[in-house]
């Protein structure tokens, strides 16, 4: 008999709904895009620890790095071992990070925050991420697009539940204000923790894999979209980062995202310093604060809605929007300036949009290229992108921002210089995502043999 | 060897769809909630 873990145990019956598939992926993906929120303890922890504004962003630097760096590693585990397992692991993984951070701060030994959140909690994420992603593209062989941009768009939209929740909570714990209280902030650690293990077992609990002769009613494989990109073979893990297509779109994603996180970083500053507010900081603080939080809604939307649209356009050509059309987006934010508001919203809106459309597009686009073999394992290594990103974007943006500063420059020139890398950066992204071709045969699997039995191509 | 799922093979019940979507959609929501709630002070200046 099959361990409750084990892929062989949640094979679907005859009769389940592909619907509920989404809902669990999202169980997850809900819950671990709280990261993105991490900034609303790190005011509490300064305070209460007197630590310093790098020494409170460790917990969060290490998650994302373990994100990476775990999605690279386990990622032909998940998939072999199947969705339940990942999940669980998950689950494990980004619980335990809250409850070793509440024990920390208890004892006052802020680094078991940061190996608990940072380090446990960081595997979890990266396991998490790439768990439902080739479950769901099996599940939706017809609206692969559709499918992933629902669960991608709930790891952008984690950080709309975390941050309100995780203020309240503070706040009733006595873990805010000018004297935050220590055990006040360890409580609320330890309650999310046990509220993310009731919310992430639905999860777990749900998921199911298809059986192999599935199929959606009334859907033909003989029939289905096909493309000069999309296989119907599929490629290992192992093989597909000896492929040029891997590393182009490695390249793609890289520069998709560090556009996109040259303004969502320092989203709050840019705003100030483009349309400053000579009344009142208050005001300007409340503004600012609205204008991060139209670029977060923009950035969960643009998930859904671009990578469904994929489905339809192709993901080559949502990528050549994302690109060429977001590097014009760019450029007219830097002629532009602060001359027109509404104008300067929406380009910001649009440019992050692209930003999560880039992120929710990239499994059906690996799916297309690689086939459904390994998806998931391909998809973990191509996040070593993001983390990679993660740095490039940040010091790009603020490195510039804080010489402009120091030679006394101020408003929009702050950006400019920042803004014309993003377009020059972009302009590559999209000579990269133009030379992706089909992948060789010499890199397929052998076709007759069954996933799971077969033996990798020697390529 | 036996392969063992955890179902009977009856059709799901779409009110097991609907309380699952309602799972992830209600906290969602008000997570947009509370984020639309701040977008209004972008125009107040």
């Amino acid at each position: 008999m099959a361990g409750f873990l084990e892929r062989e145990r949640i094979v679907a019956p005859p009769g389940w709904s592909r619907w509920l598939v989404p809902p669990a992926a999202l169980s997850i993906h809900l819950a671990i895009g709280q990261v993105y929120a991490w900034s609303v303890f790190k005011p509490p922890l300064e305070k209460g620890l007197g630590i310093s504004g790098v020494a409170s962003a460790l917990p969060f630097t290490l998650g994302i790095i373990m994100l990476g760096l775990s999605a690279a590693l386990f990622g032909t585990r998940v998939d072999s071992k199947g969705p339940r397992w990942a999940m669980v692991v998950s689950s494990s993984c980004f619980v335990a990070g809250f409850l070793i951070s509440a024990l920390g701060l208890y004892l006052r030994q802020y680094w078991m925050v940061v190996v608990g959140y940072g380090f446990v909690g960081g595997i979890g994420l990266g396991i998490g991420y790439i768990s439902p992603v080739s479950t769901l593209i099996k599940w939706f062989p017809d609206r692969p697009g559709l499918a992933t941009g629902i669960a991608i768009m709930g790891f952008g939209g984690g950080a709309l539940i975390a941050s309100p929740l995780t203020n309240q909570l503070l706040s009733a714990f006595g873990g805010s204000g000018a004297n935050p209280d220590v055990n006040g902030i360890a409580e609320t650690f330890l309650v999310m923790g046990l509220i993310y293990a009731v919310f992430m077992s639905v999860g777990w609990l749900l998921i199911r894999v298809p059986a192999p002769d599935w199929k959606p009613a009334g859907w033909d494989p003989a029939h289905a979209k096909t493309g000069t990109l999309i296989t119907t073979a599929n490629v290992s893990a192992r093989n597909a980062i000896r492929t040029p297509q891997f590393w182009l779109l490695w390249v793609v994603l890289c520069f998709n995202v560090t556009a996109g996180i040259g303004i969502l970083e320092r989203a709050a500053p840019i705003y100030s310093d483009f349309f400053p507010d000579p009344t009142s900081p208050q005001a300007l603080a409340a503004a600012a604060a609205g204008f991060v939080a139209m670029l977060s809604l923009a950035n969960s939307v643009g998930r859904i809605l671009w990578s469904s649209t994929s489905d339809f356009l192709g993901r080559k050509n949502m990528y050549r929007i994302y690109l060429g059309v977001g590097a014009l987006l760019y450029l007219g934010l830097t002629l532009l300036t602060n001359t027109n508001k509404v104008l300067f919203l929406l380009i910001s809106m649009l440019l992050l949009s692209f930003y999560g459309g880039g992120f929710a597009t990239v499994p059906a686009y690996l799916r297309d290229l690689f086939g459904t073999y390994q998806v998931g394992a391909i998809h973990g290594r191509l996040l070593t992108a993001w983390s990679t990103a993660g740095v490039l974007g940040p010091v790009i943006v603020n490195a510039i921002a804080d010489a402009r500063i120091a030679a006394g420059v101020a408003g929009p020139g702050r950006y400019t210089l920042s803004f014309m890398i993003m377009v020059g950066l972009l302009v590559v992204g999209f000579v990269c995502n133009e030379l992706i071709r089909p992948v060789s045969e010499r890199y397929h699997e052998p076709a007759q043999e069954q996933p799971g039995t077969r033996t990798e191509a020697r390529a | 060897m036996t392969t063992h799922t955890e179902n009977t093979g009856r059709p799901i019940s779409p009110a097991v769809v609907v309380l699952a979507w309602l799972w992830v959609l209600v906290p969602f929501g008000y997570g947009l909630y509370q984020l639309v709630l701040k977008i209004p002070a972008l125009f107040g200046h």
